[in-house]
């Protein structure tokens, strides 16, 4: 079975149907899929539901999605940098379900895993907890929270081999490993294809049973916060 | 003179101790990393997945796979190593961090913290807070003492939706420090040069016993 396809497009192909669940890998603009986002986009699917840590920018990222009114709700930590996003939220024209950061990772985690549930004390006694089952351990509190899955995962990494064997290059793996291991198809893309054995075994990130599709992109990487300090001059 | 954004940052150094994992907040917290001490070793943890996180880079040296939890970028140390969101939040939730600086908007005296969200208003999320305070060993606040209108933060209860329950050990204010017994009640332990302890009950509403 061939995991390489020739585009975005192409490895999105026959995967997308309206009202949708999409994981997409990445923490702000770092380590997201950038070119499998603009080919979601454009396959014009409607009312999907996106896992992600955050929302993108206005013009960047998940960002296109919301301009297009392609996303009807999103499962993410923070949201602070989308100025359209909290517009449509606040308009009531999207949903929201907000998870603390770690607790959406282990979602994700655990939806991969074949884990229905797991108990956290994150969240007990704030608006987190409302609701779920809240059990004792040891005499601490805590609550329970449950896997996540999607239809589609889109990842992005630094190398894959045709196997789909990835490494993550730097704080872009983030969400990445966990969302390839839950997506019911996976596609991934990388800035560069390598040959079978060329990366250390030992060093694999994600192993290829989770990656299905593959493509090589290109990626802007657009930088949020380009936070510099001045040399000193002797 | 009540402390400033960098003396208040430099108080909360003093709370790092040799061998150290610290995970330190958006704001004023980020600040606390220009004065750690040099005679101890303290390894800095960036949530989004990154262990020994070093100093802002220089110009030629920025590196858009290299972020802090704020996005911005940042240079990695030979201690460095890099890992998931997961394992991240493994080491936060696990009890593996030793201490989290972080920002707030109200505090109440049994330690509950509020800080990610205005109903109505602000729409941005918890983030990674909401794990911080459930699973670090010791949690430190950095805030001013009233809001901008001039309102009180340190409160009997918090009138915003919570971040965590009984989960602040420390806050330190422009005015002074003050040191929580989680569920308990709170104590002024110092006052920063120049202010009184009336200067303090006049924009404090939460009940502490004075210890300066």
């Amino acid at each position: 079975m061939k995991k390489i396809f020739p585009d975005a497009k192409a490895a999105l192909e026959g995967l997308t149907f309206d009202g949708m669940t999409v994981m997409s890998g990445g923490f702000g603009l770092c380590g997201i899929p950038e070119n499998l986002i603009m080919a979601l986009r454009d396959t014009g699917v409607k009312d999907i539901t996106v896992i992600s840590n955050n929302a993108g920018v206005d013009d960047f990222g998940l960002g296109f999605l919301l301009q297009t009114r392609q996303i009807k709700k999103m499962i993410s930590s923070y949201v602070g940098e989308n100025k359209e996003f909290e517009r449509q939220f606040l308009a009531g024209e999207l949903e929201l379900e907000f998870n603390p950061q770690g607790t959406l990772a282990e979602r994700c985690r655990a939806g991969g895993a074949g884990i229905p549930g797991f108990y956290t004390k994150t969240g007990v006694g704030t608006v987190i907890a409302e609701g779920k089952e809240h059990k004792d351990f040891n005499g601490e509190t805590y609550i329970l929270e449950t896997g996540l899955a999607a239809d589609l995962s889109i990842v992005k990494a630094w190398k894959a081999d045709e196997q789909g064997n990835l490494i993550f290059r730097k704080t872009a793996r983030n969400f990445n490993p966990m969302m390839a291991t839950a997506g019911k198809i996976t596609v991934v893309e990388v800035e560069e294809i390598v040959p079978l054995g060329s990366m250390d075994p030992d060093c694999i990130h994600t192993p290829g049973i989770f990656v299905q599709r593959i493509i090589k992109g290109e990626h802007e990487k657009r930088i949020e916060q380009r936070t510099i300090r001045e040399r000193e001059t002797a | 003179m009540p402390w400033d954004r960098n003396d208040m940052a430099r108080r909360a150094a003093q709370e790092l101790e040799d061998g150290f994992y610290v995970n330190l907040g958006i704001g004023i917290p980020t600040l606390v990393a220009n004065y750690i001490g040099e005679d101890i070793d303290v390894t800095l943890q960036s949530e989004n997945g990154m262990l020994g996180m070093g100093p802002f880079p220089y110009d030629d040296e920025v590196d858009a796979d290299l972020i802090n939890a704020g996005k911005q970028t940042i240079t990695e140390l030979r201690r460095t190593s890099y890992f998931s969101s997961a394992d991240s939040f493994g080491m936060i939730r696990g009890g593996h961090i030793d201490l989290s600086v972080l920002g707030a908007m109200e505090v109440s005296e049994k330690g509950d913290l509020a800080n990610w969200m205005i109903p109505g208003k602000m729409v941005k999320g918890m983030g990674g807070a909401m794990d911080l305070v459930a699973g670090v060993k010791r949690v430190v606040v950095v805030m001013d003492h009233a809001s901008k209108a001039g309102d009180p933060k340190l409160l009997h209860e918090c009138s915003l939706p919570l971040t965590g329950q009984q989960v602040v050990d420390m806050v330190i204010t422009n005015l002074g420090v003050f040191e929580i017994d989680r569920g308990k009640g709170m104590k002024l332990t110092e006052l920063a040069p120049g202010v009184t302890l009336d200067d303090v009950k006049a924009q404090t509403q939460a009940t502490f016993e004075a210890a300066v």
